[in-house]
């Protein structure tokens, strides 16, 4: 049985290995339990029996035999008797209970093995655990730290910002404080001001209370003035303080009225200005549209649309400047000119940024483009100038021609006289009516001279004729009436007398207008003598009648019917040495009777 | 150029006639009147005390002299020099003196401000105004010599009262939005007062002629605020110059800001900048920072000339100390030229007493405490 129980177990094991391929499961366990269940059925001995079997007892003897001694046991199995299927016991018996030695032992030691492996196995998942849960711990413990670092980095912020807001307030303290400061010292200042004043009030009453001799106040004026316009005063009655306000009014609404002119022609302008703001606006993007070549076909109709839009509504505010105050055209003005604006940016932006793009894809071609408009340019005002050094050219050569008139004189006179001819016309044309105008104001002057000697001539006749019907007056009333009425008859004396009066009234009378370029003073003393009673004169005179020393008188008699200005004149002659003998004058009148004599 | 002789002069009163024709200067108590082609002395007045103001009346006819210490206002006739009138305050005393427009009155104000006494020439008649305020600028004749703008405190309160220079007659009085009026200006054309508070604060207020508030104007709050103010002839802009050394021009339509001028440390932005220099050892250097200003021939020092200075140029400023009350920061001085094209601003400390534009705005003098510089337009005809 034994035999078996090792032959089938060390065949079994044997079988196990060399068939079925298994390296040794990891759990020993299962093996043993393979190994150890084998031997409980023992029906599947047959299959297993491939070992040791009746034919091959000695190569399995040496076969044992080799094995024991790779395990370092004695290996002294020998068949007994040799040949046959027996075998020594005491070997085997030793050699079996060595195997169960060994198998104990290595049982055991799987046992231990097993339970070191547990022991293991349960210190790694704790360990394991452990892991993880240190790992949790981290990680959340650096989840904290970078939460801490954050509300850290937020404080800070708040720290800074308060900070500031500390300097700001620190220095708005101290640039009150300063200004407390000034303000403090400008009060004290005009505090000090006020009382320095007040004492010198106090001092002043008190002065003026000792001193009791009040100074009045007066005003001393050697004349009084006349107002600076040369106007009298008015007297003030309600009348005139109501034009004071009136006249302070008027002035204010004229200030008023001329600054609101001001303000509307300014607004009028610049109302003017958007409007054509408007216009130049609208026309730069409507015919902008076909050369705006990427913008789409949709954004160019509506582009047009609002064209159309604009031309209504600029027609509506044409038609609302004629009532320019209302605040609606003015809003719709400004709002147009609002859109206008941005439409004019936004095209303005998109021709930008096409002209980048252009420049950035065809540099060459962009090159070429603008140099071609240059070029074009460059030729129009080439020919420009060409054509104005042509006509300079010409100028100049007709000038020439003109400054240098070297054909025959004839043809040079007729052509500078051609050149006058219009106003040597209006020349001649003038002379004559000069001569006309001189003719007529000759004859004029003559006329008039003619008349102003008539006028003397019938002066002096009226005169005369005045002086003799008042000497006839007065003859007819003085006591010498009837010598003058023998005398009468003379009527060169009485001519004469009756002339003297009168000569010496026009005698007199004429001085003071000849000397009427000599001083004031000269005419007093000339009407004085006028003022000298006639009847002394006429004393005088009618005695040198009566002396008839010059005789200057009667011998005219004759005289006189021819000539009367002769008789006058000898008489102003007469009268002038009497008057030289009267008053020993004034050498203005003497001179004055000079003058006169001469103008007779 | 040529130059005459130095006369004496005090007080620096010295002015030409509004009609050009003479010269008036003060010497002690003597008032001197010369012809000014030939600066033959035609008359020769004397007052009675050391002489503190003189002005011209608006024809030409009459110099008032002003004693304020004396508390006496003299008035001598050029046509008729033996004509005198002497006006006495009495023992209220004198701060100031001027003519009327219409050159037949005289105001006077009393010491501390009491009151103004208008004094008519014409009829020797007296009037008084009350409470008028003391301040930089509280007076101020229209240009056409209709209106008088005074401004009055009563009761703590700012008034403006608009008077009618014919017969006195108060024409409009109202009370201004102002904690402490500064000062008042006529525009040019009349219809336009503007009105500015001290320099405590910044605000400019425009009434109309009637007295109706136009607008007003702040540029900014709290720091020290208006300093100078002048309108355009043609009234079309008013400049404010104020303590942050900046100049704004308002227009007078919206009375609404159209521009701003600096007047920075570092000049970078504009066309030219001339620099003086002088081959003395003291470089002194007056610069003016303008557009399209070209130099003077040199016609007074041949040591000093001016050179263009690259830009950017540092302009030397000496900081002044601002503890003190009416510090010399900010523009002082304004001036605009006769066609309104120009204005001219005199920045911080520089010592330039006074600008003032020639008749064709052609050129500008600058006139310090001890130099005249005259500073010519390049006009865009004469290519120089």
């Amino acid at each position: 049985m034994g035999e078996w129980w090792l032959t089938e177990t060390s065949m079994e094991n044997y079988e196990i290995s060399s068939i079925s391929h298994v390296a040794m499961s990891p759990s020993r366990h299962n093996n043993l339990v393979s190994a150890y269940s084998l031997p409980s059925c023992k029906g599947s001995y047959s299959v297993i029996s491939a070992f040791c079997t009746e034919e091959n007892i000695p190569q399995c003897i040496s076969y044992i035999n080799q094995e024991l001694g790779s395990l370092g046991l004695a290996a002294h199995i020998q068949a007994d008797p040799p040949g046959r299927a027996g075998l020594n016991a005491v070997p085997v018996l030793n050699a079996m209970y060595e195997l169960l030695q060994i198998h104990r032992r290595t049982m055991n030691n799987v046992e231990e093995l097993e339970r070191e492996q547990l022991k293991k196995s349960s210190t790694l998942e704790h360990m394991q655990m452990n892991n993880s849960r240190l790992k949790d711990q981290l990680e959340l413990s650096i989840r904290e730290k970078s939460g801490l670092h954050e509300t850290e980095r937020q404080l800070q912020l708040k720290l800074k910002t308060l900070q500031s807001c500390l300097k700001t307030e620190k220095d708005e303290v101290q640039k009150l404080q300063s200004i407390i400061a000034s303000r403090a010292s400008q009060y004290s200042h005009d505090a000090k001001r006020k009382e320095r004043e007040a004492a010198k009030l106090k001092e002043r009453l008190s002065q003026l209370l000792v001193d009791r001799k009040d100074k009045k106040l007066a005003i001393e004026m050697l004349n009084s003035l006349g107002r600076s316009d040369g106007k009298r005063s008015h007297w003030k009655t309600a009348k005139a303080t109501a034009s004071h306000e009136a006249e302070m009014f008027k002035s204010l609404l004229s200030d008023y009225e001329a600054s609101q002119r001001a303000l509307m022609l300014e607004n009028a302008e610049l109302k003017k200005v958007l409007q054509q703001m408007k216009k130049e606006m609208i026309h730069i993007l409507s015919p902008c549209q076909p050369s705006n070549r990427g913008a789409s076909a949709e954004e160019s109709q509506e582009l047009s649309q609002a064209d159309s839009d604009r031309e209504e509504r600029s027609a509506d505010t044409s038609r609302d400047t004629l009532d320019q105050s209302c605040e609606h055209a003015r809003e719709q003005l400004t709002n147009s000119i609002r859109q206008q604006w941005r439409k004019l940016r936004s095209h303005v932006q998109k021709l930008d940024n096409q002209a980048s793009l252009v420049q950035n894809q065809q540099l060459s071609n962009a090159d070429v483009i603008p140099l071609e408009a240059h070029e074009h340019e460059v030729e129009r005002m080439r020919l420009e100038v060409q054509q104005c050094k042509e006509f300079i050219h010409a100028q100049q050569q007709l000038l020439q021609q003109q400054l240098n008139t070297s054909f025959d004189d004839e043809t040079a006179a007729v052509l500078n006289g051609c050149y006058t001819l219009e106003e040597k016309e209006r020349l001649k044309e003038e002379w004559r009516l000069f001569e006309e105008q001189k003719r007529n104001f000759e004859r004029e002057r003559k006329n008039f001279t003619e008349a102003a000697i008539r006028l003397g001539r019938e002066k002096r006749a009226f005169e005369e004729d005045r002086a003799a019907w008042l000497k006839h007056q007065f003859l007819s009333m003085t006591p010498f009436a009837e010598r003058m009425r023998s005398s009468s008859s003379d009527g060169q004396s009485v001519l004469s007398v009756k002339s003297e009066p009168e000569i010496k009234r026009s005698s007199s009378k004429a001085p003071p207008v000849k000397s009427s370029t000599y001083t004031t003073f000269s005419t007093p003393k000339s009407s004085q003598s006028a003022a000298v009673p006639s009847t002394t004169d006429v004393y005088r005179t009618l005695r040198l009648v009566s002396d008839c020393r010059y005789c200057g008188l009667n011998k005219p008699r004759q005289e006189s019917e021819t000539s009367r200005s002769r008789s006058t004149c000898g008489s102003i002659i007469h009268i002038y040495y009497e008057k030289k003998k009267v008053m020993k004058a004034n050498p203005y009148f003497l001179k004055a009777k000079v003058r006169l004599c001469g103008s007779f | 150029m040529n130059f005459s002789e130095v006369f004496k002069q005090s007080n620096q009163l010295c002015k030409v006639s509004p009609d050009g024709k003479y010269l008036a200067t003060c010497v002690q108590y003597r008032l001197v009147i010369r012809d000014i082609n030939t600066l033959q002395i035609l008359n020769l007045y004397t007052c009675l005390d050391q002489i503190s103001h003189m002005e011209w009346s608006s024809d030409s006819l009459f110099i008032l002299c002003a004693m304020y210490k004396r508390g006496l206002v003299q008035v001598w006739s050029l046509e008729q020099p033996d004509w005198h009138c002497k006006i006495d305050e009495g023992s209220i005393g004198l701060v100031s003196s001027r003519w009327s427009p219409d050159g037949r009155h005289i105001l006077n104000t009393t010491e501390f401000h009491l009151r103004i006494t208008v004094w008519s020439l014409c009829t020797k008649a007296v009037s008084y105004i009350k409470y008028p305020k003391a301040c930089q600028k509280g007076l101020d004749f229209s240009r056409d010599g209709c209106y008088m703008a005074l401004a009055e405190r009563r009761d703590c309160k700012d008034y403006v009262s608009i008077f009618v220079c014919d017969d006195w007659h108060l024409l409009r009085h109202f009370e201004t939005e102002t904690q402490d009026l500064s000062g008042l200006e006529w525009s040019p054309n009349g219809s336009v007062l503007a009105v500015w508070e001290s320099c405590l604060e910044y605000k400019i207020l425009l009434y109309s002629l009637d007295g109706r508030l136009l607008s007003t104007y702040s540029a900014y709050e709290w720091s020290l605020g208006v300093k100078s103010v002048s309108w355009s002839p043609s009234s079309q802009f008013l400049a404010i110059g104020s303590f942050d050394e900046k100049v704004r021009i308002l227009n007078h339509i919206t009375w609404k800001k159209v521009a701003q001028f600096e007047h920075p440390a570092v000049i970078d932005n504009t066309k030219t900048v001339y620099k003086e220099i002088e081959k003395r050892p003291t470089v002194t250097s007056d610069e003016m920072s303008l557009h399209n200003i070209t130099v003077a021939s040199s016609l007074f020092s041949t040591q000093s000339k001016y050179e263009i200075s690259p830009l950017p140029v540092q302009i030397p400023v000496v900081k002044p100390d601002p503890d003190r009350a009416n510090p010399k920061i900010g523009v002082s001085a304004l001036a605009f030229s006769s066609d309104s094209r120009y204005v001219a601003t005199k920045n911080g400390g520089f010592q330039v007493h006074s600008l003032n534009w020639h008749r064709s705005g052609d050129s500008l003098t600058l006139i310090g405490k001890d130099q005249l510089c005259l500073c010519y337009m390049d006009t865009e005809q004469d290519d120089k």
